[in-house]
C-alpha cells in the first residue's frame, strides 16, 4: 500500500525529535506535578503518555494518506469546521469564562483546536489555485479576508479564544505575504488597518474579558499587581533564572511542585524546564525546536508542488508561533495568551494537534520526489 | 517563493537569537538574584524563642513560671473573602468585623504571612477556634513563651516585669539578636538580669510552599534556656512585710548585716507584673500610671524621706566620736532650748536631766540639740556618708535615688545660701534637708551593728559580699557597744519609745522615727491622712548577735512608735520562726 520509495523518504529525525520532546514534555510534567505534601501522584503524566500513543498513531494514518487528498476535499472539510465553530457556540460546554468545548459521546474537545489544521489546508489549496502573475489581486484578498479571516475570527473570538483567533490572524498574513500579493495591495492594506486600528482596538479592548484586559495591562508593566497576574510572570522569571547556568537538576525544581508558579504543567511548563535544567538544557531545547521548524522550511522549499509548499510554510509558521508565543511569555517579553508549548505543555488535544500538524508535514516532505509517479 | 522562505528562516533565526539573549540574561547574568528570590519564595526562617531563666528565692523556691501563651493568628490569602464568612470568625475570636478587617488588611503584609489577630487568648478560645479550624482553613493558633508570676502581686518591684521588643529597641546593641517579638524585662530583676534570664533564641529553617505548608524542616538551631537566678530574699518574709505593708504605702527592707544580703525588699502598694505579660492593655496601664498612690513606684529605692530620729544613731556615734559627749555627759530637757529661736522637744513636759542612753531610748530631742550645738555639720556628714547616706547604695536594681546629706557646701551649690547654724539642729534629729531611703537606713544599721563595715546590699545569691567603705570601724567598740545597748533598750526599757516591737521569740533593738509632714500640735487621729507624719522604725536582732536588720517605713503612717515598730516586730518574729523550723 505504501510505496517503498516513500519510506525511504521518511524523516525520521523529525518524527525523533517530535517523541523526543513529547518525552521530555511527559518528564517535565511528572516533575512539576510531584507531590510534596500530597500523598498521591496525580495522573497527569500517565495520562499525557497515552496521548502521545493515541497522537502517534494518528500521526502515522494521517501520513499514509496522500496529502492531495486534503487539499481536494478542503473546501468541504472547510464548511464543516465553520459549523463546529457554530456549535461550540451554541450547544458548546463552558469552562473558565469560555466557551470553547464540545462533548462528543465521551470525549469533549476543543473544534477551535483542530481547525487551525483546516484553515492552513484551505488556505493552501487557494492560495494555490488563484495565483496571479504579479501576486494576489484585490478581488481575490478581498474575497479571502471575508471567507478566510473575519467569519472564523468573529466565531472565535466570540467564545472567546484570544489565543486562536491571534493565530489564525497570524498565519492568514504570513501566507498571503508568503504568497506573495500586489505590493500595492499590501500597503494600501497596511494603510486601511493602520488608520482602522484605534477603531478596531477599541471595539476589541471593549469585548475583551476583564482578565484579558489584566493579562495585557500586565504585560505591560509585571510590577504592576506583583501578586496578581503580574505573579505568573514574575514567578516564572523566578523559576527560569534560579536554574542558572546548569539547573537545579531534574526533580529538584521547586517553584512548581510547591505551587509558586500555578499552570506550571501546562502554559509554564518551559518554565519548570529551565529551572531544572538550566540555561545548558534551555539551549538544547531550543536546538530541538529550531530543528523542527528548520525541517519544516526545508520542506517547504523541496515540496513537489504548490499545495505542499503552502501546507508545509503554514505549519511551520503555526509551530514557530506557538514556541515564540509561549517561550516568549514564560521569558517575560510577550504578553501572557493562552498558548501551550507545542509538544511540551500538558493537554491531549493541544498534543495530538501538533502530531496531526507535523503529520502534515511529515506527508508532504515524504513525497517530495514524487513528481514522476 | 523561494525567497520568502528564505527570508522566514531568517526572521526565526533572528528570534532564536533573540530568545537565547534574554534567556542568558535571566539565567546566568541575574541568576543569582532569582536563586535569592527564589529561597525568599519558600525558605522560611522561623525563630524559636528561648525559655526565660527562673527566678529563685534563697529556699530554692521559684517566683516565676514559664507558661505558654497563645496567639491567634491567619494567612490573608487562605481567608474566604465574604463577609458572611468573615462576620463569623470575627464572632468565633471575639473581634469586632472592622477591627479583623483592618488587621488582615495591613498594607505591608505578604498573602502568605501570618498576621497575629489576638494575642494572648485563653485556653477556652484556643479550644473554640481549633475546632472550627476546618471552617476557616486560614486560621492558625501559635504558642509563644509567657510568664507568670507565682505570687502575684508579691515582690513585684523587685521582679519587675516584661514587655515584647518593641522596634526601638530591637536596633540597639544589647538586644543584638534578639528575634522580634521576644520577651524582655522592662523593670526590676527582669531587666537588670536581662541578658542573664533570656537565653539564646534558637532558629527553624522551614522549607513552605506559596500556602505557606512546611514541606521540609531544613535545620533546627535550637534554643538555649537562659540561666536561672537564685534571689537573695526569703519569699516568706518578703510575703509578710507585704502583708504588713497592705492598705498602707510605705516599704519594708529586710537584710542580712553581716554579708548585705536582702532578704526581703517590698514597697507598698504593689502592682502584678501578670498583667505585663504579653503586653498590658491601655486601660489597665492608664490605671496604673494616673493612681495617686504611685503603685509602679519601688518606695525602698526609689522615693527618700526624712530619715526622723532613727538618723540619731549616727549623732549620737559622731558625738560620743568627736568627744562632744560621753557616757555620762547629762543634759536637762525642758521640753525645749533655744538656739536663735525655741527648739521644741517632741516630749511637750520635757525629760528632765538626761544622757546619752536615756537620750536614745527616749528619743530625747533637747539632748541631741545641744549636740547640735557644738557639732559642726559637715563633721556630722562625713559620719553619715560614712554609714551610707546621702550616696548610692550599690544594688542592682533600677531607679535608685541617692538621698541628700547636706553639707556646707552642698547648700551653697544647690540653695546657693550659706549654712545657719540652727539648720544643724533640724538635721541632727534626722529633719531638715536630710533623705533617705529605706534601703539607706537598712544599710546604716546594718554597718553599725557589724562594726563598721559598709557593705554593698545584693540580691543575687552569688554575687555580693563586698564592703564598701569600712572607715566607719575605727569607730571605739565601747561607744558602738554604748549605742547597741541604748537601741535594745528602746524597745526593752519601760519608757523606750520602740515597745511595741518587743517579742517573745527573740531580744530586738531599734529605733524609731517620726518625720513631720506639717507643723503642729494636733492630736494624730485628727489629722487627715495626707498630712500626718511618716513613721520608721529600723531594728536588729538578737541584740547580741545581729543576723538580721529590718527598716520599716510607713507614708503618714503617723508615730514611728505605733505605726512602724510592730511591724518591725513582725519581720523578725517571722524571720525567726523560719530559722527555728530549719
Amino acid at each position: 500500500m505504501i510505496d517503498r520509495r516513500l519510506l525511504d523518504n521518511f524523516d525520521w529525525g523529525l518524527l525523533l525529535m517530535m517523541v523526543a520532546l513529547a518525552l521530555i514534555g511527559v518528564m517535565t510534567i511528572y516533575s512539576a506535578t510531584r507531590p510534596v505534601l500530597d500523598a498521591a501522584q496525580k495522573s497527569y503524566y500517565m495520562r499525557q503518555l497515552y496521548w502521545i500513543a493515541l497522537s502517534l498513531v494518528a500521526f502515522l494514518l494521517l501520513v499514509s494518506l496522500d496529502y492531495k487528498l486534503f487539499i481536494r476535499y478542503a473546501y468541504v472539510i472547510y464548511a464543516l469546521g465553520i459549523i463546529l465553530l457554530v456549535l461550540v457556540l451554541v450547544i458548546g460546554r463552558k469552562g473558565m469564562g469560555a466557551q470553547r468545548w464540545l462533548n462528543l459521546w465521551i470525549v469533549s474537545f476543543q473544534p477551535s483546536e483542530f481547525f487551525k489544521l483546516l484553515f492552513i489546508v484551505t488556505l493552501s489549496r487557494y492560495l494555490s489555485y488563484n495565483k496571479g502573475r504579479a501576486g494576489l489581486g484585490l478581488k481575490i484578498m478581498i474575497k479571502m479576508v471575508i471567507l478566510f479571516l473575519i467569519i472564523p475570527l468573529v466565531l472565535i473570538l466570540k467564545q472567546p479564544d484570544l489565543g486562536t483567533a491571534l493565530i489564525l490572524f497570524f498565519i492568514f498574513i504570513a501566507m498571503i505575504l508568503a504568497a506573495g500579493a500586489k505590493r500595492k495591495i499590501i500597503l494600501t492594506l497596511l494603510i486601511v488597518s493602520l488608520i482602522s486600528l484605534p477603531f478596531a482596538g477599541k471595539y476589541v479592548w471593549s469585548g475583551l474579558k476583564d482578565y484579558q484586559k489584566q493579562r495585557i495591562l500586565t504585560f505591560i508593566d509585571p510590577q504592576a499587581d506583583p501578586q496578581g497576574v503580574g505573579y505568573h510572570i514574575n514567578q516564572s522569571k523566578v523559576s527560569i533564572g534560579s536554574g542558572g547556568f546548569s539547573g537545579k537538576g531534574y526533580l529538584e525544581g521547586t517553584q512548581g511542585p510547591y505551587r509558586f508558579l500555578p499552570e506550571n504543567h501546562t502554559d509554564f511548563i518551559f518554565s519548570i524546564f529551565a529551572e531544572e535544567w538550566g540555561f545548558l538544557g534551555s539551549l538544547v531545547l531550543f536546538f530541538m525546536y529550531f530543528f523542527i521548524i528548520w525541517r519544516g522550511f526545508d520542506t517547504a522549499e523541496k515540496a513537489r508542488d504548490r499545495e505542499g509548499c503552502f501546507l508545509a510554510l503554514g505549519i511551520t509558521y503555526m509551530f514557530s508561533f506557538y514556541f515564540f508565543v509561549n517561550v516568549g511569555m514564560t521569558l517575560g517579553i510577550m504578553p501572557v495568551v493562552g498558548a501551550p508549548l507545542p509538544l511540551m505543555s500538558y493537554g491531549g488535544t493541544a498534543l495530538l494537534s501538533n502530531f496531526l500538524a507535523l503529520g502534515i508535514l511529515e506527508n508532504v516532505r515524504m513525497r517530495r520526489f514524487a513528481l514522476y509517479y | 517563493m523561494e525567497k520568502r522562505i528564505t527570508i522566514s528562516l531568517y526572521i526565526v533565526s533572528l528570534f532564536f537569537c533573540i530568545f537565547i539573549f534574554r534567556l542568558f540574561s535571566l539565567q546566568v547574568l541575574k541568576g543569582h538574584e532569582y536563586k535569592k528570590i527564589d529561597e525568599l519564595n519558600r525558605i522560611r526562617v522561623v525563630d524559636i524563642l528561648a525559655p526565660r531563666g527562673i527566678i529563685y528565692d534563697r529556699h530554692n523556691r521559684a517566683l516565676v513560671k514559664n507558661v505558654p501563651s497563645f496567639d491567634i493568628t491567619a494567612i490573608k490569602e487562605d481567608v474566604p473573602d465574604d463577609s458572611n464568612k468573615l462576620s463569623s470568625m470575627s464572632k468565633l475570636i471575639g473581634l469586632k468585623t472592622d477591627v479583623l478587617k483592618s488587621r488582615l488588611g495591613g498594607s505591608a503584609a505578604s498573602p502568605f504571612e501570618n498576621i497575629i489577630l489576638k494575642q494572648n487568648v485563653s485556653f477556652k478560645e484556643v479550644a473554640k477556634v481549633e475546632a472550627r479550624k476546618a471552617d476557616f482553613p486560614g486560621l492558625q493558633v501559635n504558642v509563644v513563651g509567657g510568664r507568670e508570676y507565682l505570687y502575684g502581686h508579691s515582690a513585684s518591684h523587685l521582679l519587675g516585669y516584661l514587655g515584647s521588643l518593641g522596634h526601638r529597641q530591637s536596633e540597639q546593641l544589647q538586644y543584638k539578636g534578639v528575634p522580634k517579638g521576644s520577651f524582655i524585662g522592662l523593670f526590676g530583676i527582669e531587666k537588670i538580669h536581662d541578658m542573664t534570664l533570656r537565653g539564646l533564641a534558637g532558629k527553624k529553617i522551614l522549607e513552605v510552599d506559596a500556602l505557606g505548608r512546611i514541606i521540609n524542616v531544613v535545620r533546627i538551631q535550637r534554643p538555649v534556656q537562659g540561666q536561672d537566678i537564685q534571689l537573695t530574699i526569703d519569699v516568706e518574709l518578703q510575703i509578710e512585710a507585704e502583708k504588713n505593708l497592705s492598705g498602707k504605702a510605705g516599704s519594708i527592707v529586710a537584710m542580712d548585716p553581716e554579708t548585705g544580703a536582702i532578704l526581703a525588699i517590698a514597697s507598698s502598694p504593689t502592682f502584678n507584673p501578670n498583667l505585663f505579660v504579653r503586653g498590658i492593655d491601655t486601660r489597665d496601664w492608664k490605671k496604673l500610671i494616673k493612681d495617686s498612690r504611685k503603685p509602679l513606684l519601688n518606695r525602698a529605692i526609689q522615693s527618700q524621706y526624712a530619715p526622723g530620729s532613727t538618723f540619731k544613731i549616727i549623732t549620737a556615734i559622731a558625738a560620743l566620736e568627736e568627744g562632744i559627749v560621753d557616757r555620762n555627759t547629762n543634759f536637762y530637757c525642758s521640753g525645749s532650748t533655744m538656739f536663735g529661736r525655741v527648739f521644741k522637744c517632741w516630749k511637750k513636759d520635757g525629760h528632765g536631766s538626761v544622757d546619752i542612753h536615756r537620750a536614745i531610748v527616749e528619743s530625747c530631742d533637747v539632748y541631741f540639740y545641744e549636740i547640735g550645738k557644738k557639732l559642726d555639720v559637715d563633721v556630722l556628714a562625713d559620719y553619715a556618708f560614712g554609714y551610707g547616706l546621702g550616696r548610692f547604695t550599690g544594688l542592682r536594681l533600677d531607679g535608685e535615688v541617692a538621698g541628700i546629706v547636706p553639707t556646707r557646701r552642698w547648700k551653697q551649690e544647690t540653695k546657693g545660701e550659706r549654712w545657719y547654724k540652727g539648720e544643724t539642729l533640724n538635721t541632727v534629729i534626722g529633719q531638715g534637708y536630710l533623705s533617705v531611703t529605706s534601703l539607706q537606713v537598712a544599710t546604716m544599721m546594718s554597718a553599725v551593728v557589724n562594726g563598721g563595715k559598709l557593705y554593698e546590699p545584693y540580691l543575687l545569691t552569688d554575687s555580693g559580699n563586698r564592703v564598701r567603705d569600712d572607715s566607719m570601724r575605727k569607730i571605739r567598740p565601747d561607744h558602738i557597744q554604748l549605742i547597741k545597748d541604748a537601741l535594745h533598750g528602746v524597745v526593752e526599757e519601760e519608757k523606750g519609745t520602740g515597745r511595741l516591737a518587743m517579742s517573745e521569740l527573740v531580744s530586738i533593738a531599734g529605733k524609731t522615727g517620726t518625720t513631720q509632714v506639717v507643723g503642729g500640735g494636733s492630736e494624730e487621729k485628727d489629722i487627715p491622712e495626707k498630712f500626718r507624719d511618716h513613721a520608721w522604725f529600723v531594728a536588729f536582732a538578737p541584740v547580741d548577735n545581729p543576723k538580721i536588720v529590718v527598716s520599716v517605713f510607713i507614708e503618714h503612717g503617723g508615730h514611728g512608735s505605733s505605726a512602724a515598730a510592730p511591724i518591725a516586730r513582725n519581720i523578725i518574729d517571722t524571720f525567726y520562726k523560719g530559722r527555728v523550723k530549719l
